[in-house]
């Protein structure tokens, strides 16, 4: 075992090695670097090495974009027992290369098949589970409340409202939209939504899966309604420059009013200074009338690589995690939603209300760039910033994305 | 003297060209001063619009401070030293040895041999990355400071060979020459007779790569993930990551990432032009 | 099991003398062989392991599948390839501007006031940072709204230009942050060979009535050429392996915008989305033999002159 351990880590497992006799081992490797989901993780592996005393845990922390890349490296060179990465097409590389390992078995001895119902179909390829979900939250508007009260402006329910409200902000001299796509994956949100609201969920996931053509008529509907708020320039200047947080001080400072986000945002403008009475959520409007309403709820899960040392206490783990206590704790220092549906669920405005419109969702979509696979995903976005910035472009995106299509999805 | 001395020429163009020197001077060194400056401020001041103007207090200290202690940039700048020094110790030592062969010997393969040298030294990063990424994969040297002082140690050797040998071929050949005819054998020479004229130029090599290495950012990625490895250059940027819109600690932390190859030229910064310059008056 | 042909003379390895006898012979191996073994394993070997590489479809996790010259035709078809390849072309002409503006900071230096020194070693500066540490010094200094660069290009044309932001500008932001620290190189290439310039010719020329542009242009420059020649070899070379400062100003954007190969390059191979080791080398491989050319005509310049003296 090579010494990468974090200090956390490190103070972790001298912790226990004082605490306990030597048993079991169990090596983890996550991506929560950021301080509420790190704050949450410590008190989930406390109340997991107090209820097995005898399994010396090691937690091995890595930075949040760092981790993306870094989780090839360890997966093959050094595979820890648990690793933690998201649901969908995300995870099919591993998949298909042998590297995560099937947890079918414990999903049937614990039945999670039924309290995880809701995000079984994310976790299934080939008709076998994968991993274990222990987190969702979701995506919509976040917007200024006191800004549409002084421009008279009610939530928009439909589109025509909506692209209402924009002009009327513009005209007030405010950003309607703020939004930072230096990253790219902002734009995946916008495309998620617009899609979903023209074609619906199975066009959508078709799309996805690459069933269907970039250059079909109607994918260049969903992006028709994009230009409508990309032409008259609702969206913020200069975004393919920023970061999403970047933007965020446009939110905070009243130069902007909406934001099309998922609800880890909420943290930090309330940290930079807005309260639950500026401070409001929509659901993204309807489009397509007549379309039933899905939403973009990605989903964090953790895995067992196949190289696992530990399995069993692995599995353990995965079990345990699972729980519907363990998960609502979790979720409660998160501020997002347990997937567990014996779990409590934090009460806060923004979850009670992401909660209700996930609840009564059509369906759940992951995210672009996790329902995509990794290669399409990275070209479509880029297509969404370029048409972001030259709509008269759309053409040749489209075909330049048909031509991506074409190749990774032989 | 190129240009005409500035003492011989006319008492206007003289004043001209003593005010003329240091506008250009901070002109030159804006971006520098913009950031040394943001570095002191106050982050209210940011938030309220003041990025240029006078800050409203001293914060220096209060930024260093947070730098340090919110984020684990010393246990980055200790990485980049735990990865500098041992790189810079292993390609003096391996491109004295190769430097000494090259230069002292003739035989058929060391112009090739000489060739292969250089010619590696231009070859695109690109090039070797996947392979010497698996390569450390299979060793179980990835994300260790093994894994990028190794990788390292031979790159430099190509430019440090280079240099040496062109070193060690100034140096009169009679001192080499003598010892034989006294039957002092190679290894000796090498040591008790050439070493110690090189003095100089591990001097110069020493400073150069220190720079070089303390400022490799493209291998960091690709060698090293986390906290433990990462050395600053690469920690900086993922801080970046973090810091977004705090511009104040950006500041602060670029600054103490360039602060040590900085102490180390003005410190030796004749060896270091020396070392940089070879071959410029050469021919 | 054959007999000893007695017709062979018996080689005596541990005869006394053996390594007196052949010690000059084996002595530059031995001196070479530590290096070279570094060299070989970690330079040269994986040259041709890219090479190799670039003929499969590999995503560095599953197994690699043979596609011949796949990778390449497929190059062929790739606009982002273009994009990359124009932008190197760009960054290697204006990077050439570096030698010039070397140069006149040089002359410009090259005097005896006081704290010159000091001067010159603060106008080197800029070398001596890390690209890391400039490329976030100039994004902060183009930001838009609040950037230096953009708050001076609002006063002047009462729009301001966010360069970064720019498809169009986008890559002569990154290039003309480059340049910072290779100016500084070239000034001090330039000052180093300013210095050793052979006064008398100088004053000879004056005799003869030279000054200003004939006298830089033929007495001056002619002597710089050691200097100029440097200068022209670290300047393609850099140009031509410019990754860290279009990785961290733009990561390749706006819309792959200011991608070139060699940030193309890690992308398609380890990026976050990057699974296409093959493709990968195969860009790597590309941007090899361009740098090829570049590298032969150097090292044969630099042999031919240590061969003539």
């Amino acid at each position: 075992m090579k010494p990468r351990m974090s200090l956390y880590g490190a103070a972790l497992l001298s912790f226990a090695l004082a605490g306990s006799a030597w048993a079991g081992e169990l090596v983890i490797n996550t991506d929560m670097s950021d301080p509420a989901p790190k704050e949450a993780f410590e008190a989930v592996l406390e109340g997991f090495k107090a209820e097995n005393p005898d399994i010396t845990v090691t937690w091995n922390e890595f930075d949040h974009e760092g981790y993306k890349s870094a989780i090839r490296n360890f997966l093959t060179a050094d595979p820890p027992d648990v690793a933690a990465w998201y649901a969908g097409n995300r995870m099919a590389p591993f998949v298909n290369s042998g590297l995560f390992m099937d947890v079918s078995d414990v999903w049937a001895e614990n039945g999670l098949n039924d309290t995880l119902k809701s995000a079984s179909a994310s976790m299934t390829i080939d008709g076998k589970k994968w991993g274990v979900p222990y987190t969702y939250y979701q995506w919509g508007v976040y917007y200024r409340k006191d800004i549409f009260e002084q421009n008279g402006i009610a939530v928009p329910k439909t589109w025509a409202e909506f692209v209402a409200a924009c002009e009327k902000l513009k005209a007030a001299g405010i950003t309607p939209i703020a939004i930072g796509t230096k990253a790219l994956w902002p734009t995946g949100g916008w495309f998620d939504y617009l899609d979903l609201r023209v074609n619906g969920y199975e066009f959508h996931m078709d799309l996805t899966a690459g069933k269907i053509p970039y250059t079909d008529p109607r994918v260049k509907a969903v992006f028709e309604k994009w230009g409508e708020l990309v032409t008259p320039g609702y969206f913020l200047e200069n975004h393919a420059a920023l970061d999403w947080q970047d933007a965020m001080p446009q939110i905070v400072q009243g130069k902007a009013a909406m934001y099309l986000m998922g609800n880890f945002i909420v943290a930090p403008l309330k940290e930079a200074g807005l309260t639950d009475d500026n401070l409001g959520f929509f659901q993204f409007p309807e489009i397509t009338a007549g379309i039933p309403m899905s939403e973009d709820a990605p989903t964090d899960t953790l895995h067992i690589p196949s190289g696992a040392k530990n399995p069993e206490e692995a599995k353990k783990f995965l079990a345990y995690v699972a729980r519907p206590d363990v998960q609502s704790s979790w979720n409660e220092i998160l501020g997002q939603l347990p997937v567990n549906n014996q779990s409590e669920k934090p009460s806060d405005p923004f979850l009670d209300a992401g909660f209700a419109m996930l609840s009564d969702a059509y369906a759940l979509a992951q995210f672009y760039d996790r329902d995509a696979p990794a290669e399409m995903a990275k070209a479509g976005m880029e297509g969404f910033q370029e048409f972001m910035v030259k709509p008269d472009n759309l053409d040749q995106i489209l075909e330049r994305l048909e031509k991506t299509r074409a190749r990774v999805y032989k | 003297m190129f240009p005409t001395p500035i003492a011989k020429v006319s008492a206007p163009v003289r004043i001209a060209y003593k005010v003329l020197l240091p506008v250009a001077l901070i002109i030159w060194l804006l971006p520098l001063l913009g950031v040394a400056m943001t570095s002191m401020r106050p982050g209210s001041d940011l938030t309220a619009g003041n990025y240029f103007g006078i800050p409203s207090r001293f914060a220096g200290i209060e930024n260093y401070t947070a730098v340090f202690r919110d984020s684990p940039i010393g246990w980055y700048i200790l990485n980049s030293f735990k990865i500098t020094i041992p790189t810079v110790v292993g390609a003096i030592l391996l491109s004295c040895l190769t430097g000494f062969a090259l230069a002292i010997y003739r035989f058929r393969a060391n112009i090739i041999v000489f060739f292969l040298f250089v010619a590696g030294n231009f070859v695109p990063f690109q090039i070797l990355m996947i392979p010497v990424r698996d390569l450390s994969l299979r060793a179980g040297v990835y994300d260790t400071a093994l894994g990028l002082i190794l990788f390292h140690v031979a790159f430099q050797t190509g430019f440090c060979t280079l240099f040496m040998r062109n070193f060690i071929s100034s140096l009169p050949f009679a001192l080499v020459e003598s010892a034989r005819v006294e039957g002092v054998s190679e290894w000796k020479i090498f040591r008790h007779v050439v070493i110690p004229l090189m003095r100089p130029a591990i001097a110069a090599l020493a400073v150069l790569v220190f720079t070089f290495v303390w400022n490799d950012y493209f291998w960091a990625t690709v060698l090293a993930q986390g906290q433990n490895t990462m050395p600053v250059t690469a920690g900086l940027y993922s801080l970046n990551g973090q810091w977004i819109a705090a511009w104040q600690l950006v500041s602060a932390g670029s600054i103490v990432a360039a602060l040590p190859p900085v102490l180390m030229f003005f410190l030796m910064q004749r060896h270091f032009i020396a070392g940089l310059t070879l071959g410029a008056t050469k021919g | 099991m054959s007999a000893v042909d007695p017709a062979v003379p018996r080689v005596e390895p541990y005869q006394p003398g053996f390594w007196r006898q052949n010690q000059r012979r084996l002595a530059p191996w031995l001196f070479l062989a530590p290096g070279m073994l570094m060299f070989l394993v970690y330079v040269i070997i994986p040259i041709f392991q890219s090479i190799w590489i670039s003929f499969y479809d590999w995503d560095g996790l599953g197994e690699a599948i043979w596609i011949g010259i796949g990778n390449y035709v497929e190059l062929l078809d790739d606009e982002a390839f273009y994009t990359s390849i124009y932008n190197n072309i760009l960054w290697l002409l204006l990077y050439l501007l570096a030698i010039p503006a070397g140069l006149a900071i040089a002359i410009f230096l090259n005097q005896t006031v006081f704290g010159i020194r000091l001067v010159k070693s603060l106008f080197f500066f800029p070398f001596v940072i890390s690209q890391v540490v400039v490329g976030l010094m100039f994004s902060w200094f183009y930001a838009p709204e609040f950037g230096l660069f953009y708050q001076l290009s609002e006063v002047l044309t009462g729009k301001g230009i966010a360069i970064l932001a720019d498809e169009n500008l986008a890559t002569f932001g990154i290039i003309a942050a480059g340049l910072w620290p290779q100016i500084a190189y070239c000034m001090i290439l330039y000052l180093t060979g300013l210095n050793n310039i052979n006064p008398e010719q100088i004053e000879a020329a004056r005799m003869d009535g030279a000054k200003g542009w004939s006298m830089l242009w033929r007495i001056v420059v002619p002597q710089l050429r050691p200097a100029t020649f440097i200068a022209l070899v670290v300047t393609v070379i850099g140009a031509l392996r410019s990754f860290d400062l279009v990785s961290i100003m733009t990561d390749g954007g706006p819309y792959g915008a200011t991608r070139v190969l060699s940030f193309y390059m890690y992308e398609q191979a380890l990026s976050e989305y990057g699974y296409r080791m093959g493709y990968g080398a195969a860009i790597a491989t590309v941007l090899f033999i361009i740098m090829m050319v570049f590298i032969s005509f150097f090292v044969v310049r630099l042999v031919t002159r240590e061969r003539s003296g």
